[in-house]
């Protein structure tokens, strides 16, 4: 297990001591394999994320071209570390930490492809405002949202390259922040739409745009919880941010 | 179904006669179309949380070789517990103490109580037969006696109980669906069990294992000698049996422990590591060294 983290309690028992390799080598070289094939995955997906927005706000069309295009490219990633996950179900039949290491990744792979298809989202009314001509103000409230989510997923693949529980919590907690401002935004918009009925096809883009950005907190918060399954062993999915650091910092 | 007069059983079962048939025996015998599955609902729940076999500090010395180190548990019952471990954790010897066949061999010897039902079995008091007959066990390789099917079956039952000929056909037979071989050798009980496959024969085993009635089952590595269609077969057993059986299972394959067990003791080195339901064992263990072994770590 690679980077023991500052935020990385030692005096928690098993899930944070070094384990010993697995007497297969070829089983370590696999899961290993897995895990970093999540972390490309994740800079494909962090930097699709950062370039749709940047073609938002820059009313960029070319860049939100390509970021349409290298959508596959996250597809694919999805589909072999998939494959890959099933074929280490099927010939090691891992159990324990292993077991939970491949279901996260599982999990994981899932949400970072969801994450992927809203960047794709922005792009797409990245075009549809900028040949409009949109004005400015819509972006101000959509870029410090934008910052928000974009720096919830740097953080929530942060965490999984150091198996960081703690981290996790920090970043699964700033969700309902993106909700917050996903509804002032929403209020926003409405208000632009309410003055201005000739805004209303642009103002309805930018709130596709958010509604996609709070999928992204969601999704980012998602890949927190399973970071925390597979280290602690704990299912903290649908119960409060406070349950979960109890949980978190529950003995086990 | 009809047994010759000069049947060798016969004159075994005259010789013996057992006076203490436990008369609770005959009344029990179900249907034998009766599925174990249609049983399960019944009174299953209310038992589930008793410790059918309850070890207080069970210690087991071969000699001057300590086997067993203060062994504390409780086996619920008619539920699957399985023992894992490496070789020479004393998982086998556990199951050894289970039913005092350790007491064969002279230096072998155990201190500390192994309850059944509440009643000390280590207990020169206890006695052997009626031990036998409460628990019994199969080993890893099938052991059929040389002598027909329906010899190998009604042989252990003549020891415990004196049936008539019609009763003891009916007990066969039960028996022998119970243990999923009836259809298989339903026409040929003349047979000798030792031409069986080996997969029939380790359910031949098993099926004379229960036909004396016994309440739980120790099962020593059962499948190992096997091919996997035979496994799956015996494992889908053990999965019928634990409605009406505490089934007690050592074996080395831990999948087949995660397939077959509703709760699993890791043992190393004569010591009890952990003890919690399967489910909890093989996806979030309390104790590395279990994390070690079923993850395949060096130690």
């Amino acid at each position: 297990m690679p980077g023991r983290g500052g935020h990385v309690r030692e005096d928690k028992n098993m899930t944070t001591q070094k384990l010993p390799p697995h007497i297969s080598k070829q089983f370590d070289n696999e899961l290993e394999n897995i895990r970093s094939q999540v972390m490309a995955m994740g800079g494909l997906v962090e930097q699709q994320l950062t370039l749709a927005l940047k073609a938002l706000t820059d009313g960029d069309i070319e860049l939100a071209e390509s970021v349409i295009s290298n959508e596959r490219q996250v597809n694919t990633y999805e589909v072999n570390i998939d494959e890959e996950c099933t074929r280490i179900l099927a010939r090691r039949q891992p159990a324990a930490r292993d077991l939970r290491l491949v279901m996260a990744v599982g999990k994981t792979i899932t949400d970072l492809e969801r994450i992927g298809d809203e960047a794709e989202k922005i792009a797409k009314m990245a075009i549809d405002l900028a040949n409009r001509h949109a004005m400015k103000p819509y972006y101000t409230g959509i870029s410090a949202m934008g910052n928000l989510v974009r720096a919830m997923v740097h953080e929530a693949l942060d965490a999984f390259a150091r198996m960081d529980t703690q981290a996790a919590l920090v970043t699964a907690g700033k969700e309902p922040e993106s909700d917050d401002q996903y509804a002032a935004l929403l209020r926003q918009l409405i208000t632009y739409m309410m003055e201005d009925p000739r805004s209303i096809t642009s103002a309805l883009d930018a709130v596709w745009v958010a509604r996609a950005m709070e999928r992204i907190g969601d999704h980012a918060r998602n890949m927190c919880e399973y970071i925390i399954y597979f280290v602690e062993g704990k299912d903290v999915r649908h119960i409060s941010l406070e349950q979960m650091e109890k949980e978190v910092n529950a003995p086990r | 179904m009809k047994m010759s007069n000069e049947n060798p059983m016969e004159a075994l079962h005259q010789a013996s006669a057992p006076e203490e048939v436990a008369p609770t025996h005959a009344v029990r015998v179900p249907p034998p179309a009766t599925t174990a599955k249609s049983l399960r609902a019944g009174d299953k729940d209310q038992k589930a949380a008793n410790g059918k076999i309850v070890v207080n500090d069970l210690n087991f010395f071969y000699g001057k070789h300590q086997a067993l180190h203060s062994i504390s548990l409780q086996i619920p019952e008619k539920h699957v517990t399985a023992f894992i471990g490496p070789s020479g954790c004393g998982k086998s010897t556990i199951l050894r103490t289970f039913n005092r066949i350790y007491e064969l061999y002279p230096d072998q010897y155990a201190t500390g109580e192994v309850l059944l039902d509440g009643e000390n079995i280590l207990s020169r008091k206890y006695d052997l037969n009626l031990l036998r007959s409460k628990i019994g066990m199969v080993f890893q390789k099938p052991t059929p006696f040389p002598m027909s099917i329906y010899d190998n079956i009604a042989f252990g039952v003549k020891l415990y109980e004196r049936l008539s000929r019609r009763r003891m056909d009916e007990r066969v037979e039960w028996a022998l669906h119970k243990a999923a071989l009836w259809d298989e050798v339903k026409d040929k009980l003349r047979q000798d069990g030792t031409q069986l496959s080996g997969g029939q024969q380790q359910r031949l085993c098993i099926a004379r294992g229960i036909a004396v009635q016994p309440e739980v089952l120790l099962l020593d590595e059962p499948a190992s000698a096997l091919d996997p269609i035979s496994t799956l077969k015996i494992e889908e057993l053990i999965d019928e049996l634990k409605a009406d059986y505490t089934i007690v299972i050592v074996t080395h394959n831990m999948q087949q422990a995660a397939r077959v067990s509703d709760h699993t003791a890791f043992m190393y080195l004569g010591k009890l590591i952990e003890f919690d339901e399967t489910e909890v064992i093989f996806t979030n263990p309390s104790r590395k060294e279990t994390e070690d072994y079923i993850t395949g770590r060096y130690g």
